[in-house]
């Protein structure tokens, strides 16, 4: 490594102090951050964990590791813990936390307290919840359906609950943390059409949090004042509808979708930029499908609830709006092809990732266009290929987008380069066997699996053992990660600047950068995305060999 | 914390950046001025507003929802209403409000006792409030028309659950108000103990101007709790 470009060590945000105090009362958003990746990590694992379990007793076609009361925890404990305490904050929290004040040329996020505030709620809340998995568990699936989550469960509905609402919270301050920064505190001449795409999608992502989340909120208080007061909103008895529970519910879960994804479309359109480096193909179209993604997402909450009983023509509806959803998604899919198009592709980790995730997001995309179709919907509703559709997206997708992303700035997030070669092994481990994993569920859904049963008949076992083997493989391609860049933490080459060679502010800063980001606040004069020339940039690579070479 | 890496540029980033202007405040060490630094709180309250919003519409939604499936027992229920209470305290509400306005003007202009006196005119107003709210609910419990806790209400069939639904969202929104109420006069009391001390000076008024902004939020939900609950039968039965 030419070590030109390594700056001494100086002063950064991670040795200015080493004391716990220093942590945890940080209102530095690179550190907290941090303190988010612990979070996140910490409940994927547990997320994990259930998940491995539930693909152990899969294994066979009888029950025969966990009895049915033992499976519906583990599959809700799965499903609660990905949801609320992974993906929702996973890309906003961390890598939104960390990067949306350097990409703006800002010197914090606009309200630093609020920031702390919101990760002790993210963990008081995830904390919660796993006390109530520890007391018992919680058998109504994530979703927490009416009547049987507000007057029938008899476990423990009411902590888990509790815990996702004030989890709640956590999400609601980063999303306005986020927009208010946006909107506020961007450095002189960044304007909006500079901003690089992952802002412009954190943005959209925020949006839906600050709209979404509240609905969420209020639909776990009906639910938490039926089963403490016997407020009976949802309760036919007292004139009540259970099903408006689904309603209020999917109001918000599915733009959560949306929050999962759509920062992770924000990574990829950073990654396929850097990584070709050209300006993405079609630069403000990506930036406003996201704000189509954000709206749309909001129309479309009834395709979760075409056998529900709606009324034919609210599905009709439902039906139709979710198709629109397709569009801005191709137009996202189709610009990042576009981009990459007889461009100078190089090949690091983070770029396996961005591939992998256009990919398996356009298979789990176009797999959600059969589940928007109604009648189609009547034959797969609540079978594996519901399951395996958003698992695309949301491990295909926002996982990956994660990892991917985790991997680009982890150079600047701590200063040290993590070791290529293990790092591609993983990438394509993580390929192999998500695909593996999910691909046969597909299959078994479009067979008539049903979800959430562990006993299901003997044909469909060569299937389930192929997933089972997928996610065993896609276990070990999560672990590594977790291995080596915690080792590169302590043993990794020290990270240049920008070692990636990418533009935008967050590279015109030390890695790791200062407590205060910037030493003087930076003035953009130029476009985003302003690439040299083929011919300059190879110039530049010949002294740089840490820049991608063509 | 506050090391610096720049002394050419600014030597101390953490601390007040105020430099030339005349703010006597401190601004905030991520901000460039005070100017943005209000500004940014602002939009901030305007945002968190939002998410009330949202928050108060999933109970309005349920509102319409069985309105529309129970218009003449929500009709009925209304006649269970106090009206006169009702709009007594309409007006209290609306009182504190402009007293909320005149607090935040007086906090603009460094009026240290205006401010003080009509922060507590806006907190009293607002307790008076709660007070007859109490009294209310204390009648209804009295008249055994509460849903959740010794309904004895007659009739049977729709009309019943109809009632137990118009009381249901009757406890539900006015009590989910009255709790953001609370949450406001904490907030108010914060407020009069800075102000008393003089630690409000005008140039951090945003203060009182966002939780100003609060206020009238909530007073604005009980101008739509009033005529939902209190005066649907004003209307003929059966016309939404």
């Amino acid at each position: 490594m030419s070590s030109t470009v390594i700056s001494p060590p100086n002063r950064n945000y991670l040795n200015v102090s080493y004391t716990v105090r220093s942590w945890l009362l940080t209102h530095d958003h690179k550190r907290i951050a941090l303190l988010y990746l612990v979070g996140v990590t910490f409940f994927f694992v547990i997320g994990g964990l259930a998940a491995a379990v539930v693909r152990l007793e899969l294994m066979t076609p009888r029950g025969d590791l966990t009895e049915s009361e033992t499976y519906n925890k583990l599959f809700t404990m799965h499903g609660i813990t990905m949801t609320f305490f992974f993906l929702i904050p996973a890309i906003p929290a961390v890598l939104g936390n960390f990067l949306v004040p350097l990409m703006v040329g800002a010197r914090d996020l606009a309200f630093p307290k609020l920031n702390l505030l919101s990760w002790y709620l993210y963990m008081l809340g995830g904390l919660l919840t796993m006390w109530s998995i520890l007391a018992g568990g919680v058998d109504t699936g994530w979703t927490f359906y009416t009547p049987y989550s507000s007057t029938y469960s008899n476990t423990y509905v009411m902590a888990t609950a509790l815990g996702v609402f004030t989890a709640g919270f956590s999400s609601i301050l980063t999303g306005l943390n986020i927009i208010v920064t946006t909107h506020k505190m961007r450095c002189p001449g960044l304007t909006w059409f500079r901003l690089p795409l992952f802002i412009w999608s954190m943005y959209a992502a925020s949006l839906i949090m600050v709209l979404a989340t509240p609905v969420l909120a209020a639909a776990i208080v009906l639910v938490g004042l039926e089963r403490v007061l016997g407020i009976g909103i949802f309760d036919p008895a007292m004139g009540g509808d259970p099903l408006l529970f689904q309603h209020l519910f999917w109001f918000y879960a599915h733009p959560a979708v949306y929050i999962m994804v759509l920062p992770a479309f924000g990574v990829i359109s950073e990654l396929v930029a850097c990584f070709s480096q050209r300006r993405p193909f079609g630069y403000s179209f990506i930036g406003f499908s996201s704000f189509a993604i954000a709206i749309l997402g909001f129309l479309v909450w009834g395709h979760h609830m075409f056998v529900s009983g709606q009324s034919v023509y609210a599905g009709l509806i439902f039906s139709l709006l979710s198709f629109l959803v397709a569009i801005p998604s191709g137009i996202k899919v189709f610009n990042w092809t576009a981009t990459l198009y007889k461009a100078s592709i190089s090949w690091e980790t983070p770029m396996l990732y961005a591939l992998g995730f256009v990919g398996l997001f356009t298979i789990g995309g176009l797999t959600g266009l059969f589940l928007a179709c109604l009648a189609i919907d009547v034959h797969v509703h609540d079978t594996y290929f519901v399951v395996a559709h958003f698992h695309y997206i949301m491990v295909g997708g926002t996982v990956m987008a994660f990892l991917g992303g985790i991997h680009f700035w982890w150079p600047k997030i701590t200063g040290r380069m993590y070791p290529e070669s293990w790092a591609r092994l993983s990438a394509i481990l993580i390929f192999i066997g998500f695909n593996l994993t999910f691909f046969p569920q597909f299959i078994l859904g479009y067979l008539g699996m049903p979800r959430r049963y562990h006993i299901y008949p003997e044909e469909f076992q060569v299937l389930n053992v192929m997933s089972s083997a997928g996610a065993s493989i896609l276990g070990v391609g999560y672990f590594f990660p977790m291995t080596y860049l915690i080792w590169s933490i302590f043993y990794g080459p020290v990270a240049p600047d920008n070692p990636f060679g990418h533009t935008g502010l967050e590279w015109q800063t030390p890695s790791p950068p200062p407590t205060e980001n910037f030493a003087e606040i930076p003035i953009v004069t130029e476009e985003a995305y302003n690439f040299l020339p083929d011919d300059t940039r190879q110039k530049i690579a010949e002294e740089v060999p840490l820049v991608p070479v063509a | 914390m506050s090391q610096s890496l720049s002394p050419a540029v600014d030597p101390t980033p953490f601390e007040s950046s105020v430099g030339s202007r005349s703010h006597e405040s401190v601004v905030a060490h991520h901000f460039v001025d005070a100017e943005q630094q209000h500004a940014t709180a602002e939009l901030g309250m305007w945002m968190f507003l939002v998410t009330e919003i949202m928050f108060f519409g999933a109970f309005f939604l349920a509102y319409l929802i069985y309105r529309e499936w129970y218009p003449a027992a929500f009709a009925q229920g209304s006649h269970h209403m106090d009206v006169m209470l009702g709009t007594l305290n309409t007006a209290v509400l609306l009182t504190s409000s402009f007293t909320m306005a005149l607090a935040v003007h007086a906090a603009e202009h460094s009026q240290r006792r205006q401010l003080v006196g009509l922060l507590s005119a806006t907190f009293v107003l607002g307790a008076v409030f709660l007070g007859i709210k109490g009294l209310e609910y204390y009648h209804k419990y009295a008249e055994q028309l509460i849903p959740f806790a010794g309904w004895t209400f007659g009739p049977t069939g729709n009309e019943r659950v109809g009632m137990m639904a118009f009381f249901n969202l009757y406890f539900l929104m006015t009590g989910m108000h009255a709790f953001h109420m609370v949450l406001g006069l904490a907030m108010l009391a914060i407020l009069i103990v800075l102000a008393n001390s003089d630690r409000i000076p005008s140039s951090r008024s945003i203060l009182v101007h966002n939780v100003g902004l609060y206020w009238h939020f909530v007073d604005l939900v009980w101008v739509y709790l009033f005529p939902f609950f209190y005066l649907v039968a004003i209307r003929p039965a059966g016309h939404l």
